[in-house]
């Protein structure tokens, strides 16, 4: 059931930036960094862990995600540590991700050639 | 035809430019895109969720814990595929459906980190990798402070 829920879940985020890239003429990086802040502000008010455990990876693989996992590593620090905690705290979830990011994107930059 | 539209007295220029070729650029054709967009992003969601189960029935991940080692394998999968030129055939296919997901994060990084091969490993590589990835980095940091520094002072 997860499975269903992600697809839907997932795939409806995914037509929401394809219709601001439609409708609304916003640029790809427009799009991204307004998920972004969107899965950040959402995350504010404890609705984006609501939507995670109702869908899954659904709700976890979107770029939205990462505004939410940068809130939520913020958030956690700041409750041990106070203001400095929001500066410690802010890319401890999401450093997986940024770091296989670019270590996997070097690589392949220096293994590939480049097409097109 | 446009050149006699254009001479009708009207200038020319950039501020009127996009009204002039608006009628000549084709239109998207809206409903399919969005079709496509869900289809696509929705089963790489489902591929997700099928890494998530593994990671934590396989090597005793908790659901939270899984999200780590989820993205990294769909960020070196993604990786894989802009060298091999598929993902961004996938990309022209599904639009925001193939650049939504985190895949199109790594994705964009990828891709122009291959872009810029040829200017050096240095100046091109490392200088241009977060071109089109760093604006989701630095409005994500930005708005996570913001949200969380008010959060901090609106919860104590």
């Amino acid at each position: 059931m997860i499975y269903l829920w992600a697809f839907i879940v997932g795939g409806g985020i995914c037509v929401i930036g394809q219709l601001l890239l439609d409708v609304a003429k916003l640029t790809p990086a427009h799009v991204l960094s307004s998920f972004v802040v969107a899965g950040a502000v959402l995350d504010g008010f404890d609705l984006y862990d609501k939507l995670i455990e109702f869908a899954g990876a659904g709700a976890t693989v979107p770029i939205t995600s990462f505004g939410h996992s940068l809130l939520h590593g913020a958030m956690e620090q700041a409750d041990d540590k106070g203001f400095i905690g929001v500066a410690v705290g802010i890319f401890q979830l999401t450093s997986a991700g940024i770091a296989s990011a670019i270590l996997f994107g070097f690589l392949v930059a220096v293994f590939f050639k480049p097409r097109g | 035809m446009i050149l006699e539209v254009i001479g009708m007295g009207k200038k020319f220029d950039s501020e009127n430019y996009k009204q002039t070729v608006k009628p000549y650029q084709p239109k998207p054709n809206l409903l399919l895109n969005c079709v496509k967009a869900f289809v696509v992003g929705g089963l790489i969601c489902v591929f997700g969720q099928g890494l998530t189960d593994f990671y934590i029935n396989v090597f005793d991940y908790s659901q939270k814990d899984a999200a780590n080692p989820t993205a990294a394998t769909l960020i070196l999968i993604a990786s894989l595929l802009t060298g091999f030129g598929i993902y961004d055939k996938l990309g022209q296919f599904a639009g925001a459906g193939s650049a939504v997901p985190i895949t199109g994060f790594a994705n964009a990084i990828t891709s122009a980190a291959l872009e810029h091969k040829s200017e050096g490993y240095v100046l091109g590589v490392g200088s241009n990798m977060f071109k089109l990835a760093g604006s989701v980095i630095v409005y994500g940091t930005v708005s996570a402070y913001i949200v969380g520094i008010l959060r901090y002072l609106l919860t104590q």
